[in-house]
């Protein structure tokens, strides 16, 4: 059981690190949401899970009546899963602006606007239009959108 | 101490501002500082004469024995008043020197801050202080170096002067810290000596001692790191005086002295000290022949002199020393002097270059009277003090045993060229045909005449009566070198000995050598080549080497692709613990047992699902393929938490798989396909998948090397326990989150509260136009949704009322709430949900943090720890048992509105967002 579940924490683990290597920022974010699972059951596992009863204390009683499954596990994993929802929300959103605003979605594509280290190598500071390359981007103009069901 | 110390440092941050205020007055009103510092050091020339020695402690980090702690001792005392006294006059002649330069208050600043940092060198009995007086050294002379940082040439010469001192100021570090290992971990100076014994016989003796020496002979220019010095030059005269001839050079001897006692007398310390400052000496009277710009001679002269300090500081028996410590003296003076001459000769001609000077004692008579004075000096003739220095020099020559003839010749031939050099600064300016020079020469102002004057006067002052320095002075210092006590008598007639004969012989010889120095200059001018491949291009060479270093390793390691760091991170968290395991692999896998049978058919179900699925969402083409992937997985491990009992975990992981969903497909169709999107090939597909195979196996491994350490329940069997007695509930996650850790909670919804003000940051900055349209939807969907929304959110509240006892809770209600209201959005639109809510999302963050909070500020009005759980029992009358009401509820309704308003703040975000037509898609990866 608990080799089970190790192996598929592996599993989840190889298939995130996998796709965080790739260029296309939505391959990486989905990356990140396999590590998030991966990382998630691994706390759980390692918090010895097993098939136990909810930890749980029935009505009346002031301690678990036998044994359950541990407890501090699932509150650290809880939280986990809502904070790894903020990270992953939080990402999609800043995937969309990089778009708007760089118009690619290619990791490799975004370097280019920084000065290469050639450049920082052979005059020991950055190209002179540095400055230009952070132009904000231009406003788009106003389209009519769609509401959430689109 | 530490104030003579702070005062200096005091007076240097405020002189840019006194300088504004008082322009070129600032220069007289600043000399005070050392003046004052100067008679508040003389005070203590009784208490040093009885040879005692004042110690004063002020704890710094006592934890690692390192305290501000300072030692004055003769040695000590003659440094700073030489650091001071020469430090007033300097102060002034700048003020002069430097008159209507822009910078001067920067001058004075960088000037009193090395005077200051010489003092705590020299003062500092603690070894970590020591070092870092000395840094400070080098750093403040770097940038009174680069003062006319202007010029490329003086930035290089800064520069230098810095990584080659700095490099030995690390090895001196080193040194000093193999030093208190070997005197029985102290870092103390005059506990160190106590222990001279045991630390000469000690096995890390000889490596402490090639490291301190390494220090010192790159801050005292010995061969073959004497290049800086004359590279120094490039700094205003007055620092050159200061600095190079007369202080910070100095710095290397004064520690040669003060370890004299301690390391000193060994073999290996006689010759090292000997033979480098035999060579340095040889080595910089030749060179000084070959230069005719005035400082340049000076520079090659002064690292003769540090030559000589050396040598005679490494013989180490009295006599030597006695002659170190008189020498150093008298040097001080005349180059001090001479160089001050320099600059005004400099100031008021436009020119050092020899050849193009002459006669000046015409126009500047003061200035010569103090050059003659000071030259003859440095020629060490009588009546001046350089003779006294010079005797007592050849007599420590002659009197060591073991070197016969070789250190009489070295000292005569180099002691001849000095004379020469002498005639070469003086004789040539001053004296002759008055020539023609850039500037109409003038006599320099009086604050430029009374360095000169004071510094050569009283070279002829304790020439006529030696007696009248302070006897006990030099005594004492003496003493404190050698660590016994000496008596010491001045004079400037020793008697007709073979000191005196070897004196008139150095004094025929340098004349000769001056009539004939064009002759001679030729000849080393055509030498040039050889010193062009000499130690300075050895700096050169390692400087490029390592620049070529940092760009390579800049070049693989920083090259600007994020993804080439992440493969090195991966790379190194695969590796490193991989190799760990991989040595203890025998005792930490011993117990892993491959029980298949075990495994009930459900559970392989849910194993093939999450296999399954990873490898979807790896090989998908298409995004909504991925993302259905992605739900596969994440409903699966949801189950797999139902079935390992824990439903909270797996009613969370449902409903944020949901709301995940939705947002996926809000941001998808604003972005390009992936399938248009270049993939990696051959190599570096490999590669990744390699490195993600590895980062798979390395952590399936730590699991199961956690698994087989023994289980210490201890935490979680507390919790059980105190779940009721002490937090009234009976779901025990949940009492966690809310109770026993709330603080972590705390943390996390602040986590997510700023998480979404980032997204809407995102969104709004930039102007993207709000877009107010609702467009009419599916009348099944809508007439549904009416209901459902009453309903989820009916039991989003029920979920967090009974979470305290029944799996629910904030985070569980806030998702359903959350989810009511993203399905009203779908149907109605957001305009309509906004309606529905009344309030901004962002609203619904700051009132849930802001209950959090006050929940647990409760406590604090209690008396008791912040966050802990305070409760009032409301009774319900009848047979029912009496509700308990605490602050925990209170947060868990905190949780529950940061979780809904973080939703729906991203949710607006990206609906706010244009869609992709009206992106700039400009430049897309070509």
């Amino acid at each position: 059981m608990h080799l089970l579940l190790a192996l598929l924490v592996g599993v989840l683990f190889a298939a995130g690190v996998y796709l965080i290597l790739q260029r296309h920022l939505l391959r990486i974010i989905f990356g990140l949401i396999l590590l998030g699972n991966a990382v998630n059951l691994l706390v759980f596992t390692v918090g010895r899970a097993a098939r136990l009863a909810p930890p749980l204390i029935p009505e009346g009683m002031t301690v678990p009546p036998e044994v359950t499954a541990n407890p501090l596990p699932q509150a650290l994993v809880l939280t986990a899963i809502v904070i790894s929802f903020g990270l992953v929300a939080f990402a999609l959103v800043l995937a969309y602006r990089a778009y708007a605003t760089l118009g690619t979605t290619d990791t490799d594509a975004l370097e280019n606007d920084a000065p290469s280290p050639a450049d920082l190598a052979t005059n020991g500071r950055a190209p002179a239009d540095e400055d230009a390359a952070e132009a904000s981007p231009s406003s788009p103009d106003p389209v009519p959108s769609d509401d959430l069901a689109r | 101490m530490l104030l003579a110390i702070g005062i200096g440092i005091a007076a240097a941050l405020l002189a840019p501002a006194l300088y504004r205020g008082l322009r070129e007055w600032a220069g007289w009103a600043l000399a005070f500082v050392p003046l004052c510092l100067f008679v508040y050091f003389a005070t203590f020339l009784p208490v040093v004469a009885e040879g005692e020695a004042v110690r004063q402690v002020t704890p710094w980090v006592p934890s690692f024995g390192v305290d501000l702690s300072f030692y004055l001792d003769g040695l000590s005392l003659l440094f700073a008043l030489l650091i001071t006294g020469l430090g007033t006059l300097i102060v002034v002649y700048a003020g002069g020197y430097l008159k209507g330069d822009a910078h001067l208050g920067r001058f004075y600043l960088s000037l009193l801050l090395f005077m200051s940092a010489m003092l705590g060198l020299v003062l500092a009995d603690n070894l970590i202080a020591l070092f870092v007086f000395w840094e400070l050294t080098s750093f403040s002379s770097y940038l009174l170096i680069g003062y006319k940082h202007e010029d490329e040439t003086v930035r290089q010469s800064a520069l230098q002067a810095l990584l080659v001192t700095g490099m030995g100021g690390l090895a001196l570090l080193a040194g000093f810290v193999l030093l208190s290992i070997a005197g029985g971990g102290t870092f103390e100076l005059s506990e160190l000596r106590a222990q001279s014994d045991v630390i000469r016989a000690h096995g890390l003796y000889l490596p402490l001692f090639a490291l301190i020496v390494l220090g010192c002979f790159t801050k005292s220019a010995q061969v073959p790191f004497h290049f800086w010095l004359p590279n120094a030059m490039a700094a205003p005269t007055p620092v050159s005086a200061y600095l190079h001839s007369a202080t910070m050079v100095k710095a290397g001897i004064y520690l040669l002295a003060r370890f004299d006692g301690m390391l000193g007398g060994t073999t290996a310390w006689v010759w090292t000290l000997s033979v480098a400052g035999a060579l340095t000496m040889l080595l910089g009277a030749v060179l000084a022949l070959r230069h005719t710009d005035l400082k340049k001679v000076l520079a090659y002269s002064t690292i003769t002199a540090l030559g000589t300090l050396t040598l005679l500081i490494g013989l180490s028996f009295e006599a030597s020393i006695k002659a170190a410590i008189v020498f150093l003296i008298v040097h001080s003076f005349y180059k001090g002097a001479l160089f001050l001459v320099a600059g005004s000769v400099d100031y008021e001609t436009g020119t050092r270059d020899v050849l193009r000077l002459g006669g000046l004692r015409r126009v500047m008579p003061v200035t010569a009277t103090a050059a003659g004075l000071a030259g003859l000096s440095m020629a060490g003739l009588p009546p001046l003090f350089g003779f006294v220095g010079k005797e007592l020099a050849y007599k420590a020559k002659l009197g060591f045993d073991g070197a016969d003839l070789v250190l009489p010749t070295v000292a005569v031939v180099a002691n001849a060229l000095t004379v020469a050099a002498a005639g070469i600064v003086v004789l040539r300016p001053f004296f002759g045909a008055l020539r023609e020079t850039p500037r109409t020469a003038r006599e320099a102002p009086l604050s430029m005449l009374l360095g000169p004057l004071g510094l050569a006067g009283m070279g002829l002052l304790f020439g006529l009566l030696p007696t009248l320095l302070p006897r006990t002075l030099v005594g004492s210092a003496v003493t404190a070198t050698l660590g016994n006590p000496i008596e010491i008598e001045l004079t400037l007639w020793y008697g007709l000995n073979l000191a005196l004969l070897l004196s008139v012989v150095t004094a025929g010889a340098g004349v000769l050598t001056y009539l004939r120095w064009d002759a001679v200059r030729g000849a080393l001018a055509r030498m040039d080549p050889l010193w062009r491949r000499g130690p300075e291009r050895g700096y050169a060479v390692a400087l490029r080497g390592l620049l070529r270093l940092a760009e390579g390793q800049t070049r693989l390691l920083q090259n600007g692709s994020l993804r080439a760091y992440l493969r090195w991170l991966v790379a190194l968290a695969v590796v490193l613990p991989g190799v760990a395991l991989w040595m203890h692999a025998d005792a930490l896998f011993a117990g892993v047992t491959t029980a298949w049978a075990e495994v009930l058919p459900h559970e392989w179900v849910l194993a093939v699902l999450i296999v399954g699925g990873s490898i979807t969402v790896v090989r998908a083409r298409s995004r909504l393929l991925a993302v259905a992937a992605l739900g596969v997985v994440g409903f699966s491990v949801a189950l797999l938490f139902i079935h390992l009992g824990a439903p909270d975990l797996a009613m969370t992981q449902f409903l944020v798989e949901t709301l995940i969903v939705v947002i996926v497909l809000l941001v998808l169709w604003r972005l390009p396909a992936m399938a248009r999107d270049a993939r990696d090939r051959g190599a570096q597909r490999v590669a990744n998948g390699v490195l993600a195979v590895g980062a798979g196996a390395v952590v399936t491994a730590l699991a199961l090397a956690v698994l087989a350490v023994p289980f210490d329940p201890y935490v979680s069997t507390f919790f059980a326990e105190e779940s009721v007695a002490s937090a009234y509930g009976r779901n025990i996650v949940n009492v966690i989150l809310v109770d026993f850790r709330a603080l972590d909670t705390l943390g996390e919804i602040t986590v997510l509260a700023v998480a979404a003000l980032g997204a809407y940051v995102l969104v709004h900055v930039g102007a993207l136009p709000e877009l107010p349209r609702v467009r009419p939807q599916s009348v099944i969907l809508r007439t549904a949704t009416r209901f459902m929304i009453a309903l989820l959110l009916l039991a989003s509240l029920f979920l967090l009322w009974r979470g305290h006892n029944e799996p629910g809770g904030g985070f569980i209600g806030g998702l359903i709430g959350a989810g009511a209201f993203a399905l009203y959005a779908i149907a109605f639109g957001l305009r309509a949900m906004q309606q529905v809510l009344r309030v901004s999302p962002r609203v619904l963050l700051g009132v849930g943090l802001a209950l959090a909070l006050v929940s647990g500020l409760f406590a604090l009005a209690a008396g008791e720890v912040f966050l802990t759980g305070q409760w009032i029992t409301v009774p319900l009358g009848g047979a029912a048992a009496p509700l308990k009401l605490g602050t925990p509820l209170l947060f868990d309704i905190g949780v529950y509105l940061v979780v809904i308003g973080f939703t729906l703040t991203i949710l607006r975000a990206l609906e706010q967002a244009p869609p992709p037509s009206a992106a700039p898609v400009a430049s897309s990866a070509s």
